[in-house]
């Protein structure tokens, strides 16, 4: 049967090309693989090779021919001992092409009109659980607990980073795990984070529960490309097939006086990725319960930490099944004057402001965002709807940060209960500065939530910018 | 595992180098029976890519698509050595290492037209595809990123003591990655079982090996970490089946990674778009004339008189027809349904 070759795709891009020469010609005998023409695509001169044996009947689209539309037929080709008669049968699928031409102008307007479904809404029935029995610990020991906690549940899991066995952790967060679980479960890497951070990713695809410890976050960096495109893109690009769960944590955010390396916030950065979960713990409870539920989650999850939270001592729950929803906020402290968002250290700021705010008689809502994706927007439009106005705090650039994600949350979803603009308390905008003046300069300081507050309330006027 | 006792071997050079097939090793090469099944497999990529390209340049797989062409032999020499439990990971060209996984032509092909029925719901692309039931754990598009995650299978194998062993492929162009030697240090520091495969077709894209490559003896990019290296006739489906008997018989048993490296060569461009004009076409045709994996096998099943003519021609029927019915498939499979964007991007918590 008589066969037509069309006019190819030769790039993602392709639409149209020149036709720039013919290798051959009517009459011609070709086998599978020979070059039959010469093809200009947008992005360069292509040679079309033929895919069937048979002879050349008939050349449609002439040499040096510009603007061919992809799919038009150009050439006939006969299979051997077939005659010209053939070539009729063409005649029509030249019609049907021209007809297919026509019907994707139709199409192209049809797809303008095609409404996206709506995005579906999280939904968390999960409520806050209690805290049962306590016991005061630091929440370097409340990440510890949690981890083996979860490694004495499920042999899947294991531990991996730099310094997490011998030398009991970079700061001290995996003491004692290596003498309970040994060397094949608590890892010692060298320092080669884009390396154990794949490796991590492999190991879950391989149906382990991986820890994989950052000394600290600023070096998760090298890794981005295994936490995003590895990680968290391979569920959804597999259609479900290849669950990852995995969890990255260490130390982010502020330290102290180690210049703008290792000093940074990545809270917007992995909020802004679908594909896995991140959480920024505060209290000790926090941390247990947020680390418990990170590692039981079948999903990616990024444990952000506080380097400067590591020897905070709180009440933490006893209890080896006290596990946080991921996704859902906690209110601090009511009120209901300001809503004060914060997440890691700058919750323990926000409550100080709220104190202060107290005794010049405005009452401040404090919430715990404990989760950074998914964000519990609930918790804070209900809120807002309440008090009216907003502050947002956070160590991370002002840029596309948090506080800018809340605050169009805030407008979408309740900018008619809006008293005041939102307000952002932010790390100022540049790398983070060694000298102590300078670093304390750059940082969000309780005052300034307690201005911001002020100004969100309209107490006081003058203080309505940042000094 | 038994195998595992046997796992002290000295870091002296002399014991890194692999034995030649010879009295002790396990390795026998191909027998008449499997070189045929090799025949069919790798026939089958050959006309399942020459198809996809074919759809291609209809329209109707979009995006970047890079063919196996040519580099047939490799996968399916060594995919001949495979256990239930071993795992495969490679790069972004990757059809032939999931037909030689043993997966579906259709799905595969569906995936490539993006429809429902691909191996990812029509949501990965010719680059994104999986099959865990198969082993074949990707199908990955960023170059080198593979390598640890291969790294990282290994690793769940010994972890977990189930005697697999992670096939690990890809390029020449990887293997000036950083993160591949972090991989080697950690696989050789932990005796991970894993075969790296660099398949060197001589380009990374369209730039040679000779303009890219310090030192172009990929094979011997171990040496630093003290991992054996061999290089191999990735044209021979006998010779790439017999050093991957010998491979799997030294990362199973415990002694760590060891890399191969195929030296083979694509006939068509880096991707679609690609005209490769960085070769000359005598290069091409000389490849293609004498060293073609699959013309060489038929001669040789035809010379041993295991095959005559008319068995090839029932082959490629056979082939044929199920490349036909692929394409048709893939075509007829509807485009996902819309409420599949949001599906996928987080499991439920149990």
């Amino acid at each position: 049967m008589a066969t037509e070759i069309l006019m190819p795709a030769l790039s993602p891009t392709m639409t149209e090309g020149t036709l720039a020469k013919w290798m051959v010609k009517e009459g011609d005998s070709i086998v599978a693989g020979d070059i039959i023409a010469e093809i200009e695509t947008d992005k360069a001169t292509m040679e079309l090779e033929a895919v069937d044996d048979g002879c050349i009947g008939k050349i449609i689209v002439a040499a040096g021919t510009e603007g061919v539309d992809v799919n038009v037929p150009i050439a006939i080709l006969l299979e051997e001992g077939e005659d010209a008669t053939a070539i009729a049968v063409s005649a029509a699928s030249q019609r049907l092409t021209a007809e297919n031409n026509s019907a994707k102008t139709t199409k192209v307007e049809r797809v303008a009109v095609v409404e996206r479904p709506a995005t579906p809404k999280p939904v968390f029935d999960a409520d806050e659980p209690e805290l049962g029995p306590t016991t005061e610990i630091t929440v370097r020991e409340a990440l510890r607990d949690a981890m083996a906690e979860e490694m004495r549940k499920d042999e899947a899991v294991f531990l991996m980073g730099e310094e997490v066995a011998e030398y009991q952790g970079a700061y001290k967060v995996s003491q004692g795990l290596l003498e309970e679980f040994s060397g094949k479960r608590v890892i010692d890497t060298p320092i080669t984070e884009q390396g154990f951070a794949g490796l991590g990713v492999g190991a879950a695809f391989g149906n382990l529960k991986p820890i994989i410890e950052f000394m600290t976050f600023n070096f998760a960096m090298q890794a981005i490309d295994q936490i995003i495109n590895s990680a968290a893109k391979t569920l959804y690009m597999s259609g479900g097939q290849m669950g990852c769960s995995i969890v990255f944590r260490g130390p982010n955010g502020a330290g102290s006086r180690v210049g703008a390396q290792h000093s940074q916030c990545y809270g917007a950065w992995y909020a802004h990725i679908p594909g896995h979960k991140v959480v920024a713990p505060w209290s000790g409870a926090d941390a247990k319960g947020l680390m418990k539920a990170a590692i039981r989650d079948p999903n990616p999850v990024i444990v952000l930490e506080n380097e400067l939270m590591y020897g905070s001592k709180f009440d933490v729950p006893t209890s080896d099944e006290y596990v946080l929803p991921i996704g859902k906020a906690k209110i601090e402290r009511e009120g209901t004057d300001v809503t004060i968002t914060a997440f890691t250290i700058m919750v323990g700021k926000a409550l100080e402001a709220a104190e202060q705010l107290g005794e010049l008689g405005i009452s401040a809502e404090v919430i715990n965002l404990r989760s950074l994706r998914p964000l519990d927007t609930e918790t804070i439009i209900k809120s807002v709807q309440k008090t009216n106005c907003c502050v947002s705090c956070e160590e991370g650039f002002p840029f596309s940060g948090i506080g800018a994600e809340i605050s169009a949350q805030i407008m979408e979803n309740a900018f008619d209960w809006l008293d005041a603009p939102v307000a952002r308390v932010t790390g100022v905008d540049v790398p983070m500065p060694y000298a102590a003046n300078l670093e304390k300069l750059a940082l969000p300081q309780v005052e300034h939530i307690v201005e911001a507050a002020k100004a969100a309330c309209y107490r006081d006027y003058a203080t309505r910018k940042r000094k | 595992m038994a195998a595992s006792k046997s796992a002290t071997v000295k870091r002296s050079a002399s014991k890194l180098k692999i034995k030649k097939t010879s009295k002790g090793s396990v390795a026998k090469g191909p027998s008449i029976d499997q070189q045929i099944q090799f025949y069919k497999q790798m026939l089958l990529i050959r006309r399942f890519e020459e198809r996809a390209g074919q759809l291609y340049g209809m329209g109707l797989i979009g995006g970047f698509c890079h063919l196996y062409i040519g580099q047939e032999a490799v996968v399916v020499g060594l995919q001949g050595n495979v256990i239930d439990v071993d795992t495969l990971i490679t790069s972004y060209r990757d059809h032939g290492h999931m037909l030689a996984s043993d997966m579906d032509p259709k799905g595969v092909m569906a995936e490539l037209t993006g429809r429902v029925d691909g191996y990812s719901r029509g949501k990965g692309g010719s680059m994104h595809m999986f099959s865990r039931e198969k082993g074949f754990f990707g199908g990955h598009g960023i170059v080198g990123a593979s390598v640890p995650i291969g790294t990282g299978l290994a690793f769940s194998h010994k972890y977990s003591e189930d005697g697999g062993v992670n096939f690990c492929y890809f390029g020449d162009g990887a293997t000036n990655q950083g993160q591949v030697y972090e991989s080697f240090n950690m696989a050789a520091l932990w005796k991970l079982p894993v075969i790296y495969v660099i398949e060197n077709n001589k380009y990374g894209m369209g730039t040679s090996i000779e303009r890219a490559s310090a030192s172009t003896d990929l094979h011997r990019r171990g040496e630093a970490y003290g991992i054996p290296g061999k290089v191999i006739d990735g044209m021979d489906v006998a010779a790439v089946y017999t050093a991957g008997q010998e491979a799997v018989e030294y990362a199973r048993g415990g002694k760590g990674p060891i890399i191969l490296e195929m030296k083979t060569y694509r006939y068509r461009g880096h991707s679609m778009s690609d005209p490769a004009k960085y070769r000359s076409k005598e290069e091409l045709a000389k490849m293609r004339g004498e060293r073609d994996p699959i013309d060489r096998l038929r001669l040789k099943l035809l010379e041993c008189k295991a095959l005559d003519e008319e068995a090839f021609k029932d082959i490629d029927k056979g082939i044929k027809a199920r490349v036909t019915e692929a394409a048709e498939f893939a075509q007829a499979s509807p485009e996902p349904d819309p409420i599949e964007l949001f599906t996928d991007v987080l499991r439920d918590v149990a």
